[in-house]
């Protein structure tokens, strides 16, 4: 169950940019292979072998991927069907995508023509987020190298289905990343979420039925047609299925961005891949395992976790992007939560008042936290703002901004109170009276 | 959220050059019928890069009336994306660095440190000589490679204290700064070594160089790689209008560039290509002829079977004449990899290309599976042009970033 991905199954074999990107790489690689046939086996076949590969979406809610594309219409009413692949990776830690678009391109358009047939959509957009520039002229490189070759447009690969797919362009609003903001910005608007329903599938990209989905999520559609929803499903635990993508930053000895199967228990995987943590596993303090937006884990109880979506669930925090973000003892815990509650702050798009207002509110209190210039009764108050946020807003981001708040509470109020109590105790030494004049 | 406010000193007007329009044209056809304001982000950032790194109200009002958007809609997008500079920034470049946790963890105070003893106490001032100007960001996707900073279209990642300031110095006397790992580490790769896909029984493709770009300054719109080429238009999917479309693109691209041929011409100097342009239904003919006879072939036909099927192979020389090879990569289009590949077949030298007659270009096109690349970026009156000692807007570019680096 917990064996580790041998190379001959991983999907993204060029993740580390060491071969051509291109066209021919892609080839040599196994890409663009039988793509024809798979469309030709018709829509339901694609879409029952994704529902049973058992793909949860990666891009960090982890939603089915098969059941999402089954949500589509099955005949178009008149209005067109669109795909929407959702590149605006943005969740602080996360840095897998990235690499997708740059070293390994051919996965995500071949990947693009697949699902668009099988959610009968003529039309996909690309959505980059605007940092990654260069990334971005690989991939419409890559788009230009399938047309020329005949993979995309008329007829694209010789299916006899048509599919244009098009790159667009963000330009730094964390925001977009939510699959409605998504659409705003791609209509041409500010990026504020919608409320739902109605959900993308019923009026999504200029009110056409949509479907948005991660980078990743596309790009390891076409190698589960190709080797078998059971090849895939026989990595990982019971429905957390797969292969996945870690990118892991922080405090360990080797960062590193690697393909692994879904259920290795943490330390296994930190060892293999990033050269264990840095100063050993004693001086590990905590862990976020899948995003900022996730709550951190502490030391003890993540150790022999397995990283999938519902044991990390079951520590209360979750598997998100697989971005772990490692911290070692030399972490003042408090700051690097107040840093995320800033990013929250400064991300936050306004349209709702908890968020816009509880954001920054939040992110003032932790600051003052962190340098301990607090009341321990504000602990309490500030775990009771969150819960006051979260699920109170349109979009998840406000959810987003409380949970790591309240993983740092949960776990780590013993860290926050000997820091007031330091500061106060500092402040006696310093001639403070302690009690309020009457 | 985040407070953000127009210049308050602003250029009277802005129009964009005859270029980005013709992009901006192209790409406003990406988007169904009366959708055309998707495409104001694209051309709000073509503008921005236009203009020296950022974005001034003119310019805001001129995409307005070309998406024919109310001005104020516009502006609401300018003033909510946060990668729009409202303000003048440093010329040689407007550092942005990540200062969200993961890369805070790995060191990014001292990045921002940096900043403020180098640049200015506070964002987005402007050093006295113009040059520099910095801003603390948020995560801006290379979290495995923290710290970083992003400067205009390029990231420099796994920097320290000394690396950072080592690439201002850089950057300040005008040296070349590769963007990238500024350690001695392969992109994101584990640093110790990879620690996966080494079986050597798998098929990874041919060897490539890593994916650097060299650093480009902002404010310089003619050295934007041009990335809308115009596809299927709207909802109708035809390759057919893609093509045609292409191909219109391609005559204007030779309008743009005859200015360079006439220069040529008027020393006396007759191009061969020149009087052999064909037409396009001429090209068209030719695209459905080679194709019948590729699709005669057996399959599994080899790219030099496929390409005699085809076209008349070029007479190669063993090796280079005295005075040495030319540098083909001079030539927009041809990178190492096809310079090595031409180099096998014996081509060495700019007026060997500039001498292909159409059978010839054919042969290359389909030996290097092209599918008309060679005529859409112009190799022959390229080479025509370096054969004769001449520079084109690209071999000039591309010799002055080999000097930069000297």
């Amino acid at each position: 169950m917990t064996a580790f991905l041998e190379d001959k199954d991983r999907i993204f074999t060029n993740i580390h940019g060491f071969y051509d990107w291109g066209l021919e790489g892609a080839k040599a690689r196994g890409q663009w292979d039988q793509t024809a046939n798979f469309i030709k086996k018709g829509r339901d076949w694609i879409i029952d072998e994704i529902k049973a590969s058992g793909l949860r979406g990666r891009g960090g809610a982890g939603f089915p991927t098969g059941l999402k594309w089954s949500f589509m219409p099955k005949e178009s009413d008149g209005r067109p069907h669109y795909l929407v692949v959702n590149a605006d990776e943005s969740e602080p830690g996360t840095c897998k995508d990235r690499e997708i678009l740059r070293h390994d391109p051919h996965t995500l358009v071949e990947g693009c023509l697949i699902a668009g047939f099988a959610m009968g959509a003529h039309a996909g957009y690309i959505y980059v987020r605007g940092e990654f520039i260069r990334e971005r002229e690989r991939l419409q490189a890559a788009i230009d190298q399938a047309y020329d070759a005949g993979l995309l447009g008329k007829n694209a690969a010789g299916s006899g289905w048509n599919f244009d797919l098009y790159v667009h362009h963000g330009a730094g609003a964390y925001i977009c990343g939510e699959e409605t903001a998504l659409l705003e910005s791609l209509e041409g608007k500010k990026g504020q979420p919608r409320l739902k329903p109605p959900f993308p599938a019923n009026a999504g990209l200029y009110g056409a039925p949509t479907t948005v989905n991660n980078v990743e999520s596309i790009a390891v559609t076409p190698e589960i047609l190709r080797r078998g929803a059971s090849w895939f499903s026989s990595f990982g635990a019971e429905n957390n299925k797969g292969t996945k993508l870690f990118c892991v930053s922080g405090h360990v000895n080797n960062p590193a961005t690697f393909e692994e199967s879904m259920s290795i228990p943490f330390k296994e995987l930190m060892d293999k891949h990033c050269g264990g943590i840095r100063g050993g596993w004693d001086n590990l303090l905590a862990v976020i395992p899948g995003g900022s937006s996730v709550p951190c884990v502490p030391a003890e109880e993540i150790i022999n976790c397995p990283m999938d979506f519902d044991s990390l669930r079951g520590l209360q925090s979750g598997l998100g992007t697989a971005a772990v973000i490692v911290m070692d003892k030399s972490t003042d815990i408090i700051r690097a939560i107040a840093r995320l509650s800033y990013f929250y702050k400064h991300e936050s798009c306004g349209q709702c008042t908890p968020c816009r207002e509880g954001t920054g509110w939040m992110w003032r209190v932790m600051v003052r936290m962190a340098e301990g210039r607090a009341q321990k009764r504000e602990i309490d108050m500030l775990f009771d703002v969150t819960k006051q946020i979260e699920g109170h807003t349109i979009c998840a981001l406000g959810d987003a901004a409380a949970w790591p708040v309240q993983g740092l509470i949960r776990h780590f109020r013993p860290v926050i109170e000997e820091r007031i109590d330091q500061y106060t105790h500092r402040a006696v030494k310093d001639g403070a009276v302690m009690e309020a004049a009457q | 959220m985040a407070v953000r406010r127009i210049a308050e000193e602003q250029p009277e007007n802005f129009a964009f050059t005859p270029e980005n329009s013709a992009w901006a044209k192209l790409l406003i056809d990406r988007y169904p019928e009366g959708k055309q304001a998707s495409a104001v982000i694209p051309l709000l950032w073509r503008a921005q890069e236009q203009n020296n790194g950022w974005l001034p109200e003119p310019a805001m009002r001129k995409v307005a009336e070309i998406l024919d958007m109310p001005y104020i809609r516009v502006m609401e997008v300018a003033t909510f994306y946060t990668m729009f500079q409202l303000k003048p920034v440093g010329s040689v470049a407007h550092i942005q660095v990540c200062g969200t946790t993961p890369c805070m963890l790995r060191g990014s105070d001292d990045l921002i440190d940096i900043c403020k003893k180098r640049i200015s106490k506070n964002q987005f001032e402007i050093t006295a000589d113009g040059k520099f100007s910095w801003e603390e960001v948020e995560c801006l996707g290379a979290c495995v490679n923290a710290p970083m900073v992003q400067v205009f279209k390029d990231t420099f990642e796994d920097l320290t204290a000394e690396t950072f300031e080592k690439m201002l110095d850089d950057m300040d006397a005008g040296h070349k700064v590769k963007p990238g790992p500024q350690a001695s580490r392969h992109l994101s790769v584990n640093s110790a070594g990879r620690s996966q896909l080494f079986d050597v029984s798998m098929n990874y493709g041919e060897k490539a160089d890593p994916y650097i770009a060299p650093y480009i300054m902002a404010g310089n719109a003619t050295l934007i790689d041009n990335d809308a080429r115009s596809y299927g238009t709207k909802s109708s999917v035809t390759h057919d209008d893609a093509v045609k479309a292409r191909k219109q693109g391609k005559v204007t691209k030779k309008e743009v560039k005859s200015t360079t041929k006439k220069d040529v011409d008027e020393k006396g100097m007759t191009s061969k290509a020149a009087l052999q342009k064909p037409t396009t239904q001429e090209l068209e003919k030719e695209e459905t002829e080679t194709q019948a006879k590729l699709s005669a072939l057996p399959k599994g036909a080899s790219a030099e079977e496929k390409a005699n099927a085809v076209g008349k192979k070029p007479r190669g020389l063993v090796k280079p004449r005295k005075e040495g090879a030319d540098d083909l990569k001079l030539i927009k289009g041809v990178g190492k990899v096809i310079e090595g590949k031409l180099n096998d077949q014996g081509i060495w030298h700019f007026n060997q290309i500039a001498k292909w007659d159409r059978p010839e270009i054919i042969w290359f096109d389909t030996f290097l599976s092209f599918k008309g690349r060679i005529d859409r970026d112009g190799w022959i009156e390229q080479a025509n042009i370096l054969a004769e000692g001449g520079e084109t807007e690209f071999s000039n570019r591309a010799s002055k970033t080999a000097k930069k680096a000297d």
